[in-house]
């Protein structure tokens, strides 16, 4: 699929002299639109009187939205690496800003199928693509620091949700002057979120634009200066050699990391779906709780923080320790930390903030860490693309994730009456698929020469006749 | 702007310090009203 010139890979090749620190504000312009994704919650009840249905028939967006990312991110993955930067920020800006325009008409006509279809299905497309195409673009800016580069992108989407929540709640404080945002019964009119839609979208189209006119990819023989590629090659697990999107999907390296990032990714969902009920479930005597509604909504806020801080701080410390032994530190750590959570989560209101707020930090670090993880395996080739079909455990992870925990719930009572005890069965859960994780990233060992592309000058060839 | 051609170029500092602060500006915004929420769990 061809795409217009001025999208084109090789007008985006950076001169000599280029600076790449102009590569991370393109990405994180990017990311921090489509990090708008998690803060759907704050117009969640508005929907849900606007249509009147049901919050599960509202949640059905956010789930479309991230099973669209998922596949879409994995069926265009190789389109990305083969157009450029420039060209899939510029796609994921129109799906994205055109998923919002739709479902906002949606909105105002009642049609929740048409909120189905733009911000689920036109936006998770945009979503996919929006999230791919910064990522390997930084890798390939940054290889003497892909775990920086990778954390700088996928803080960008933790920090969207910061943005997105606050800015959401003002600007349909504008729209609807009835509604207050501080209080909590207060819900906002569906005609002042159908406003909000129109305004992020124009919004989120023109930041994203900004983006993908900035964009540059290095030239085949850059180097940053006084880089050697030597000195990366002679760690353990890193390769210098390349291997397509096609072959990396048959390699056990792929499937193992596929389950690390699944596990890793669902026993953090296990938290965060439940955040603010679970904190006064777990202090709760009788019918009362000893943490406030307010409070709990603050232990929300600290996790979002700790989310955005540990994408980064914890990918760029993968650059000094290596990405398979800080993956031991997110499951190993991961579940010392479910285990204490189970056992003394109760017992004093520090211990269960700092344990959530860690185990968090590591499902954020998961995220980021990943992509320099792949091309550690599998060079820089294709690596967007790999990312690409790897996020589909992220899509099996957000099914999997509150399905375990509701489940539980489910069977042990009725939201608020839930205490500690009844959290354990599902922790358990978290502890066991975190077990599985580490041992699956225990089994991760260098990728077969089988696999690789002939040679570096074949793989330079075909990106260009691609190009 | 185009990028095309091997002549070395210079990527203006006033560029990338704009890039940095459209992309700051509003992260800041961001993290400062999540701290503010997040201080109710100390606090409320």
């Amino acid at each position: 699929m061809a795409v217009p010139s001025f999208l084109a890979r090789e007008r985006t090749v950076a001169r000599p002299g280029f600076n790449r620190w102009l590569i991370p504000p393109a990405a994180l312009a990017v990311h921090l639109c489509i990090g708008q994704a998690y803060a759907t919650s704050v117009y969640k009840a508005a929907l849900v009187k606007h249509f009147d249905a049901s919050l599960t028939s509202i949640g059905i967006i956010f789930s479309i939205a991230i099973v669209m990312l998922g596949l879409s991110a994995a069926v265009f993955g190789t389109w990305v690496d083969r157009n450029g930067p420039r060209a899939a920020m510029f796609t994921a800006a129109c799906f994205w800003s055109a998923g919002f325009l739709v479902g906002s008409l949606g909105i105002a006509t009642g049609q929740l199928w048409l909120v189905y279809l733009g911000y689920g299905v036109i936006g998770g497309i945009g979503l996919g693509i929006g999230y791919i195409s910064p990522v390997s673009t930084l890798i390939k800016w940054f290889p003497d620091r892909p775990g920086l580069a990778t954390g700088m992108a996928i803080m960008g989407f933790g920090g969207g949700a910061l943005i997105a929540s606050p800015l959401s709640r003002q600007l349909m404080d504008l729209y609807d002057p009835a509604y207050d945002p501080a209080d909590k019964a207060s819900v906002p009119a569906g005609s002042a979120v159908a406003l909000l839609f129109v305004t992020l979208g124009l919004v989120y189209l023109v930041f994203m634009l900004f983006g993908a006119f900035i964009v540059r990819v290095p030239a085949d023989d850059w180097k940053p200066a006084g880089f050697d590629p030597s000195a990366v090659k002679s760690k353990a697990l890193v390769t210098r050699d390349n291997v397509s999107a096609a072959n990396a999907i048959r390699t056990p390296q792929f499937w193992l990391l596929w389950v690390v990032l699944f596990c890793n990714v669902t026993a953090g969902i296990g938290i965060l779906e439940q955040a603010a009920p679970m904190i006064q479930d777990f202090f709760r005597d009788g019918t009362t709780s000893a943490v406030a509604a307010t409070a709990a909504a603050g232990f929300v806020g600290l996790l979002s923080l700790f989310n955005m801080g540990g994408r980064f701080a914890w990918s760029t410390t993968s650059d000094y320790i290596g990405r398979k032994p800080i993956y031991m530190v997110y499951l190993g750590g991961g579940i010392v930390l479910y285990l204490i959570l189970a056992t003394l989560g109760s017992t004093a209101t520090w211990i269960f903030v700092l344990t959530a707020a860690i185990i968090i930090s590591f499902y954020g670090g998961g995220f980021s860490t990943a992509p320099a993880y792949l091309r550690d395996l599998f060079g820089t080739y294709q690596v967007g693309a790999i990312h690409g079909r790897l996020l589909t455990a992220w899509s099996a992870a957000g099914v999997a994730g509150p399905l375990i925990v509701n489940t539980v719930l489910d069977s042990r009572g009725t939201p608020g009456e839930l205490v500690a005890g009844d959290y354990r069965p599902a922790l358990f859960i978290m502890v066991g698929l975190l077990a599985v994780g580490f041992v699956s990233n225990l089994l991760i060992t260098p990728v077969a020469d089988k696999w690789h592309e002939p040679s570096s000058d074949a793989v330079r060839t075909t990106e260009r006749s691609a190009a | 702007m185009s990028s095309t051609g091997s002549q070395p170029m210079h990527t203006p500092a006033a560029l990338i310090a704009f890039a940095w602060t459209l992309v700051g500006v509003p992260l800041l915004y961001g993290l400062y009203q999540t701290v503010k929420t997040a201080s109710s769990l100390f606090t409320g």
